[in-house]
């Protein structure tokens, strides 16, 4: 199959494992990318925190772009696949809005393509027993829990998320690659991300939490599909609780064997390398 | 004269918050509501009593991290993140400004990157951020742990279309 593909800001820098890891399980899997021409941030937390408007805009300008292509459009960062369905949520549901943003950008909005993340479209398209099959080395030994986060999954009337209360795609795709999966009871809950930089203190106690929570429910190492839980996972919590966060992306890689599969290890804040040496895995 | 609540309602364009009937739900899943000033349901009733300026005036609004639990879990279907959405938004426009000033310097910082190149350089929003908010010296051991690793890049690439990201700020600049 072939989807345009929209990394956003964080791809390109603090999530550049999730970029190169979802790259080479594309390519494997016989999804072809074609990334949108000239796209631009999608305003994230701080437009809709400070003028709505403006984050309705910046995310129909991409959405107009990823148009062009006539794909389906694949957003791998949870917080740009958030924004793209609730501005295209309001485009399609609110006449007046959606004139006076095509009047802001300049272009007209058809809405005609669907946004997508790459989990949906893995688990939907590709599907667990091609991902079993597809699995050269068997994550014995890795103990993730999975954890979704917030903005895949809320508000559900927007996201479209199976299961929003208690997903279990990432869960199942897991399981197929071998590892022993733990249930949790805090697959959704919110790491704070949106609050790292400027409430530092009201984030570590977030991660502290969840990663005890992790900890107790006998996990070695953490899952997730975003790049602001992977960034606040990896960097926040408190140095005697930290675990090893993966993208599912680098754990699929992992497991098909894909060359420079090891290679995004390497730049994780916290090392995950230890765990996977001691589990024979790289 | 239109009442506090019926701004708030306006702006929110959904379901009014009359509708709430107080069970509390948003408040019990809320993640931060323990380092709120006022929990998500006080706010909506201090809405209802006209509060405004204390509504206004909270760190609440500022604290609230956007993570949509209160609206997904609301059996009224209230939407109390975009609520607070409308409340930060009134705060700004009003000159109040934010009670938690940095957190507002961040989202200033954030957006000063977008106008400039269309995409965040993180390297360059994080020292913009720290010229506004004068916290120079937190993560910076953090920050050179990421640039070894390459996580942060000081040139990347922008948006080639420009004058489309100058009109879009141009032209839904608050009033």
């Amino acid at each position: 199959m072939k989807v345009s593909y929209y990394p956003g800001c964080s791809l390109h820098a603090t999530g550049k494992e999730y970029d190169q890891s979802m790259k080479a399980v594309s390519r494997a899997l016989g999804i072809e990318l074609k990334e949108v021409d000239d796209w631009s941030c999608c305003g994230a937390s701080s437009a809709h925190s400070t003028n709505f408007d403006l984050s309705i805009a910046l995310s129909a300008r991409n959405l107009i772009a990823a148009e062009k292509d006539a794909l389906d459009v694949m957003v791998p960062c949870a917080a740009c696949f958030n924004r793209f369905k609730t501005a295209e949520h309001h485009l399609k549901n609110d006449k007046n809005l959606k004139a006076k943003i095509e009047g802001v950008v300049g272009s007209k909005y058809q809405g005609g393509i669907a946004i997508r993340n790459p989990i949906d479209i893995i688990y939907k398209e590709i599907g667990i027993d091609a991902l079993s099959a597809r699995t050269v080395k068997t994550l014995a030994g890795l103990k993730p829990v999975s954890y979704y986060g917030c903005l895949l999954l809320r508000p559900p009337e927007v996201c479209e998320f199976e299961n929003y209360e208690n997903p279990f795609m990432l869960d199942k795709m897991m399981k197929a690659l071998g590892a022993d999966v733990k249930n949790w009871s805090y697959k959704t809950d919110c790491c704070g991300g949106s609050l790292a930089i400027s409430k530092t203190a009201i984030v570590v106690e977030m991660c502290d939490k969840l990663m005890t929570a992790a900890r107790e429910a006998g996990a070695n190492c953490v899952v997730t599909a975003c790049p602001l839980c992977m960034a606040n996972l990896d960097m926040r919590p408190s140095s005697g609780l930290k675990l090893p966060i993966f993208y599912f992306t680098e754990l699929l890689s992992l497991a098909m064997g894909l060359p420079g599969a090891s290679e995004t290890f390497k730049s994780h804040i916290f090392d995950p390398q230890p765990l996977l040496r001691e589990l024979k895995l790289i | 004269m239109e009442t506090f609540l019926e701004e708030v309602n306006r702006k929110i364009n959904g379901v009014p918050l009359q509708n709430c009937y107080h069970c509390r739900k948003c408040t019990a899943g809320c993640p931060a509501a323990s380092y709120m000033e006022f929990n998500p349901n006080k706010v909506i009733k201090m809405i209802q009593n006209g509060q405004r300026d204390r509504v206004l005036n909270s760190s609440t609004i500022w604290v609230c991290l956007s993570c949509e639990t209160c609206i997904t879990r609301c059996p009224n279907k209230v939407d109390i993140a975009r609520m607070m959405d409308v409340l930060r938004q009134m705060a700004i426009e009003s000159g109040i400004g934010a009670r938690e000033k940095n957190i507002l310097k961040f989202h200033e910082a954030f957006l000063a990157g977008i106008k400039r190149g269309g995409r965040i350089n993180e390297p360059m929003m994080m020292v913009q951020y720290k010229l506004k908010s004068g916290d120079f010296f937190s993560d910076a051991l953090l920050g050179i742990d990421m640039f070894a690793k390459g996580k942060l890049a000081l040139l990347s690439p922008r948006t080639k279309d420009m004058q489309s990201i100058k009109d879009i700020f141009e032209k839904t600049k608050h009033s």
